[in-house]
């Protein structure tokens, strides 16, 4: 890679916004160091990375690095752990924070041994020089004060001076995870807990018209019911007391008919006859325009997504005169606590949120819900603990889905068949309703009160930050014109908010799934194709690499095929390439997955195979089997049975190739996979059965609507 | 309240109870014992599996009389820290999850498989959790780790 030009130096972001470097890392008499992230770990092993990152930079061993849950009473801020960002931005702010530590104290120790700091070396936290001189971080951590502001003009090591990074090192997390330890917010009992229910309807949006409570008081160890407007619930000493005054309750609950659901079976005519907000993307204009012979236009659609982590979102809440704290798996403290406030009309520094990890998060799920869910229970619990748990029913129809989007690409083709003109229109709800980032809160049991908030409609972040319906729509390829259009709804009857790549999976679907065609029809070879129309070197080597790795292009047989795809994360991420190889048979299974990323410097490279394999797994399962479904009055979807997920038997081979750019600065990879994959499976349907399948999930019954219908 | 005893982890255990109660509901509302986890309370998931006898069952659909005399063990018995199951060695060893949060019910299956057959094929691993949820995506790891602990088992 050729040498980057200086730039006047400035900080990582996260550590503008928090300076000082004592919110950062301590360290601790006893010989370790205490390292406060504002990311929190959701699963993605990112506590791991940054650990190694710390140990890299401060020349210590790892085992020496305790790492900090985040909490608003003591962590830096740094927003929300999404959007593939945490490497980047908390990876970077880390970095630049150890660096400059390790040169504040190797200046303290010179001082104190008489030699110049340039003469001294750190090992494992020990500071020596000539003559046999030495001290350590710990020797002269009371000496050091940290509560000073990071400065800019900070140097990081050299990538071939660091020992740690680009290694594989085990994640600290998994130990616990492997012996049953209490380490999820589920496991945890704080002293005196109630648990807490609440009660919601089944049809979308119904309103709360009668409660018989008597069931309900007749509970053992009941200790409340909480009713605001269409918001209830109940308080036990137990959590089996508190499922039965729940039960109990909802017998005695009547509810109105509730808000209709549109046509599961026709999203794309709904999509597109609501009212919407056009924006054009972007638009491209060829200095010589070429001439169209032709136009192809194909409509493709993905449905609702569910996160369906396999743990119900859970969160802990306790009062203690008008002070709140929560304990949460949400991906922003901050943020949520910005939300808390606005629903509990209290100053956000009466709040202290903390965070607990929970299961997988792929996005905004129901974790922030839970945790207002918990505060209002637990006014009622005079002072003590209240921990609210979702059901699995609740799970699956109350927390916000991924947007179902309708995708038209039209590609104007010249009489060579070359691409001349582009155009790619987006219609569906924003992808991002996120807590604490506008003055109405985004919390479910916030719409529910007697004195509601309204109903935050979803919005899409600007192309600047990746976009949303957007995300990946403008093409990485050399065509020469194009235009752009997204059609956001402004209208929600289902919940949307942040699913893992937001419109990625379905903009990167659309355009390699009609590239595909494309290649097809011109009979050239699609690998060759995409190649041809490439500037980039980067995605082009993560391509040839997948191409080489799976043999491109295996021999034909009966039933089976191959497709590629491809994209770069948000247009300026991860680099990924995929390749699937899948049978078509009464179902279509996938048998295996080659996929080629590019993640600039990988951190832990083991990490970032586990995140590729994972979301490759993921993306299978989204393609194959995933839909939310709904009659007109409420989401049917509610348990495994209705909602599958990929099975162990179903589960393709995975084989991952991380190509390593030391010097290029990391991105996340937990996105990368899912865009590239999703087309490469359907355009390996193509190859084996000869059949476009443009609506996603691709079924049997999918399969055989695309049979009948033409082109 | 009718009382119902049972073998938990090996040690001797009386519960006085609803005996219609789940007996995940026991485990971690009664007797504290997490590892365990609720996924779904319709034993469709996995996260709450323990083995009882020899086979695992998941602990949320698993009335609590219908463990009466027996022998139940969850993911707190299967290994410790210094005499860790093979099983949980190899997980670490494979970094074989995300968030983990499926794992222990995982574990338990695992270990029920190779308690009944110590040299399982892929497709056989498979198989015996083909009724566990894992949503990160993780399961080739899982597969690749019950392989290895099969053959450190084999090789004593």
């Amino acid at each position: 890679m050729s040498q980057q030009a200086p730039s006047p130096p400035a900080l990582p972001a996260s550590l503008a916004a928090n300076p000082k470097l004592s919110s950062w890392l301590k360290f601790s008499s006893s010989g370790q160091v205490t390292v406060s992230p504002g990311k929190v770990e959701i699963g993605q092993g990112i506590v791991t990375a940054l650990a190694q990152i710390a140990a890299d930079e401060l020349d210590i061993d790892l085992s020496r690095v305790q790492m900090v849950r985040a909490s608003t009473a003591a962590s830096p801020n740094e927003g929300v752990t999404s959007g593939s960002l945490s490497i980047q931005q908390s990876g970077r702010a880390m970095r630049h924070v150890c660096a400059e530590v390790r040169r504040i104290f190797l200046q303290q120790a010179a001082e104190r041994l008489g030699v110049d700091a340039d003469a001294l070396d750190i090992e494992d936290g020990t500071i020596s020089g000539p003559g046999n001189v030495r001290t350590s971080y710990w020797e002269l951590a009371d000496e050091v004060s940290l509560d000073r502001d990071a400065t800019p003009d900070v140097t990081p090591k050299a990538a071939s001076r660091r020992a740690l990074a680009g290694n594989s090192v085990q994640r600290i997390d998994i130990p616990d995870k492997v012996l049953g330890r209490p380490r999820f917010i589920h496991d945890q009992a704080l002293m005196g807990m109630l648990h807490g229910r609440v009660l919601r309807s089944d049809n979308a949006r119904a309103k709360l018209t009668g409660l018989n409570e008597d069931g309900a008081r007749a509970v053992a160890g009941l200790l409340a019911i909480v009713r605001d407007g269409d918001f209830a619930g109940v308080v036990c000493e137990t959590e089996h007391g508190a499922e039965a005054a729940l039960a109990a309750l909802r017998k005695g609950a009547s509810w109105s008919d509730g808000e209709p659901l549109p046509d599961e079976n026709d999203l794309a005519a709904f999509l597109k006859s609501q009212p919407v907000e056009s924006t054009v993307i972007h638009q491209k204009t060829a200095a010589s325009p070429g001439m169209a012979a032709r136009t192809i236009k194909r409509q493709y659609t993905r449905p609702y997504i569910a996160h369906a982590s396999i743990a119900p979102s859970c969160a802990m809440a306790q009062w203690d005169g008008d002070r709140l704290r929560v304990w949460t798996h949400s991906q922003g403290i901050y943020l949520l606590r910005a939300d808390l406030a606005l629903v509990l009309r209290l100053p956000a520094e009466n709040i202290t949120v903390e965070h607990m990890e929970g299961a997988g998060c792929y996005g905004h799920n129901a974790a922030d819900d839970v945790a207002l869910d918990a505060a209002l229970l637990a006014k009622a619990a005079d002072g003590r603990p209240v921990r609210v748990q979702w059901s699995r029913q609740g799970e699956m129809s109350d927390a916000p889905f991924g947007a179902a989007m309708a995708i038209e690409v039209e590609a104007d083709l010249d009489a060579k068949g070359e691409i001349v003109d582009w155009r790619h229109s987006i219609w569906g709800n924003g992808h991002v309703a996120r807590p604490g980032r506008a003055a109405q809160p985004a919390l479910l049991a916030g719409y529910e009160l007697a004195n509601p908030f309204p109903r935050m409609v979803s919005t899409n972040p600007p192309q600047a930050n990746g976009g949303g319906s957007d995300r990946n729509s403008i093409p990485l390829y050399d065509f020469p014109a194009w235009r752009i259009e997204c059609h956001r709804l402004t209208t929600m009857p289902l919940r949307t908010s942040a699913l893992r790549t937001l419109g990625g999976q379905g903009n990167v679907f659309a355009i390699e799934s009609i590239l595909d065609e494309i290649a097809a029809e011109r009979g050239e070879d699609p690998v060759a194709f995409r190649l041809r129309h490439l500037r980039d070197e980067r995605a082009k080597d993560v391509i040839r690499a997948v191409a080489k790795r799976a043999g491109w292009k295996p021999q034909k047989q009966a039933g089976i095929g191959h497709g590629i795809g491809f994209g770069r994360y948000k247009n300026t991420g991860a680099y990924c390439a995929a390749i699937a190889e899948i049978e078509g048979a009464e179902e279509i299974s996938v048998r295996k997955l080659t996929l080629a990323v590019d993640v600039g410097e990988a951190i832990n490279p083991d990490g970032v195979i586990n995140q590729i394999e994972g979301g490759a797994i993921q993306a299978t399962s989204w393609v194959l089997k995933e839909r939310v479904r709904f009659d007109r009055q409420r989401i049917t979807s509610t348990s495994w049975t209705d909602y599958p997920i990929l099975r162990f038997s179903e589960v393709p081979d995975v084989e991952v190739e991380v190509i390593q750019r030391s010097e290029v600065d990391p991105v996340g990879a937990g996105e990368a996979a899912h865009g590239p994959v999703t087309a490469a499976i359907a355009n390996a349907v193509f190859d084996a059965l000869g059949v476009r399948v443009r609506d996603l999930p691709i079924t049997r019954e999918r399969i055989i609507a695309a049979m009948d219908s033409t082109p | 309240m009718p009382s119902v005893r049972f073998r938990l982890n090996g040690a001797d255990t009386e519960i006085d109870a609803d005996p219609d109660r789940s007996l995940l509901d026991i485990l971690r509302g009664q007797l504290g014992v997490t590892g365990p986890h609720f996924g779904c309370g319709a034993g469709e998931c996995g996260a709450c599996n323990v083995i009882l006898g020899d086979h695992a069952v998941s602990a949320c659909d698993t009335p609590l009389w219908s463990v009466a005399e027996k022998d139940v063990t969850t993911i707190e018995g299967l290994g410790t820290e210094e005499r860790p199951h093979p099983l949980q060695r190899a997980f670490i060893a494979e970094q074989a999850m995300q968030c983990g949060y499926c794992v222990s019910g995982i574990l338990m299956s695992a270990a029920a498989l190779l308690k009944r057959n110590p040299s399982p094929t892929s497709r056989e691993v498979k198989e015996a959790l083909d009724r566990n949820l894992c949503r990160c995506g993780s399961q080739n790891r899982m597969v690749r780790a019950v392989l290895r602990a099969a053959e450190e088992m084999a090789a004593g």
